[in-house]
């Protein structure tokens, strides 16, 4: 993809700064089209909603590519920018999904080789005993290089506690590979926000390799109405016009209740619904149903819902 | 010896060739992959060319994509053992072949003694001849020196 371009870009040259004329002209519109990343931040504004501080970072990331091509053009040398990330937020604000976009999202700009992440938590990468962690370790670095490599639950790696825990280890190894193979390899880090703070705080050294900390804040009320529709569509239902006001009502009551997971939450709702639609369209018999009954939630389906007859969530117990 | 000076062992490909860099190796490692071969490492300090069977260093890589990991594999093997012969080895899977498709020195001892011709006499003047390697004059592990 990237390949027939380079053939084309002359060596890098040690003296190319004082070499090659300042006035020399390059062309900006020319290198963004033919890179196609407009439609890589396209597709991310259609499918992923809100998120405005992820997208702002990777329209950077994406600026600073165009720009090393450029110099590339010119035979300036470019050194590999850090690419390691940490994504922290609240649940169900689209940490892991953004991540997997990732790996996807740099190949296409040209940063790793494969489109690939290796998705870990603690378990992968410490042992059990002693010397079991950095062969462990090892494999699954080994595994994800050339890719992503996306470490969930970060801060479980580290407890302070236990001087006998082998995450200590681990991460020695991380830094060493997050460091010398920096062209290699991606690292992403997820967690949430006080936590990985604390994690950083005691290790000064991951804090300092991470180039881009990147916090996923909460949604808006019409930002998940729109992801609820969004997943409708994916599953094929759709909301009646006043069943998408009955939901936009019950986001409002549930935002302001305990335990509320963002795009979680909404997805848990809508399953319920879906749930209710079924038990309702059971419940009439000799009715004549069509398909535009199979596919639409209607206004009682989510009325229904424990938020709005006695306040409290539908997941909490009921007494 | 005039035609191979420095004795080296010319066994498998790109043994007629300058000692392979890094970069080349990768390369080759990409094209093993890109065929869906597994990649395998292995060392030994006998150098006589009918020891086929070298021994294993680490399992053979299967599920590996990148040829950055194996790099990784390669040097710490080199790290390990530095005054061996090391290679790397493609393996092709596919039902009907199941045999090694590639095989390459990745690293060398400083110093190759090289082989002397052994002079055997067998009954009725018969001579039999075969090739001794100067380096198993010494025992395994002090072949090469630290």
């Amino acid at each position: 993809m990237t390949e027939p371009a380079a053939e084309q870009d002359p060596k890098p040259d040690v003296n190319a700064l004082h070499n090659v004329p300042d006035a020399t002209p390059v062309d900006l519109e020319a290198a963004f089209r033919d890179s196609h990343v407009q439609e890589v931040l396209d597709k991310l504004d259609r499918e992923l909603i809100g998120l405005k501080p992820v997208k702002t970072r990777i329209r950077e990331i994406a600026a600073l590519l165009l720009v090393d091509r450029l110099r590339k053009g010119l035979g300036l040398t470019s050194g590999a920018p850090s690419l390691h990330m940490c994504f922290t937020g609240n649940p169900g604000t689209g940490k892991t999904t953004v991540a997997l976009r990732m790996a996807e999202i740099l190949h296409r700009l040209g940063y790793i080789r494969r489109a690939e992440v290796v998705s870990v938590t603690r378990d992968d990468l410490v042992g059990q005993y002693i010397g079991h962690t950095a062969p462990k370790t090892k494999e699954v670095l080994k595994k994800a290089m050339g890719g992503v490599l996306f470490i969930d639950e970060a801060y479980y790696l580290y407890k302070p506690e236990n001087e006998r825990d082998y995450g200590a280890e681990s991460i020695e190894i991380l830094l060493q590979v997050m460091e010398n193979n920096r062209d290699d390899l991606v690292v992403i880090l997820a967690g949430y926000k006080d936590r990985m703070d604390k994690f950083f705080q005691s290790n000064p050294g991951m804090s300092s390799r991470i180039a881009h900390h990147i916090d996923f804040p909460d949604y808006g009320p019409g930002e998940l109405l729109s992801i609820a529709k969004l997943m409708l569509e994916e599953q094929q239902y759709r909301f009646s016009p006043e069943a998408e006001q009955a939901f936009a009502d019950y986001i409002v009551k549930r935002m302001k209740m305990p335990h509320f997971a963002n795009a979680r939450s909404a997805r848990n709702a809508l399953d319920r619904a879906r749930l209710r639609q079924a038990n309702r369209l059971f419940a009439k018999p000799g009715a004549k149903l069509t398909k535009k009954d199979l596919v639409t939630i209607e206004p009682e389906d989510i009325l229904a819902s424990r938020v709005f007859s006695d306040g409290v969530p539908d997941t909490e117990e009921k007494v | 010896m005039m035609t191979n000076p420095g004795n080296k062992v010319t066994q498998g490909q790109f043994s007629f060739l300058p000692d392979l860099t890094d970069a080349q190796i990768t390369a080759q490692i990409k094209y093993a992959l890109n065929n869906n071969w597994a990649i395998g490492i292995e060392y030994t300090d006998d150098p006589h060319p009918r020891n086929t069977y070298w021994e294993m260093y680490g399992n053979p890589m299967f599920d590996l994509k990148d040829p950055a990991g194996i790099l990784m594999e390669i040097n710490s093997c080199r790290k390990t053992f530095p005054n061996h012969y090391i290679r790397v080895t493609a393996f092709d899977s596919t039902r009907g072949v199941e045999s090694p498709t590639m095989s390459y020195i990745v690293n060398r001892p400083k110093v190759e003694p090289g082989f002397g011709l052994v002079r055997q006499e067998a009954e009725g003047r018969n001579i039999r001849y075969t090739v001794h390697s100067y380096a198993t004059d010494k025992p395994e592990g002090e072949r090469y020196g630290k």
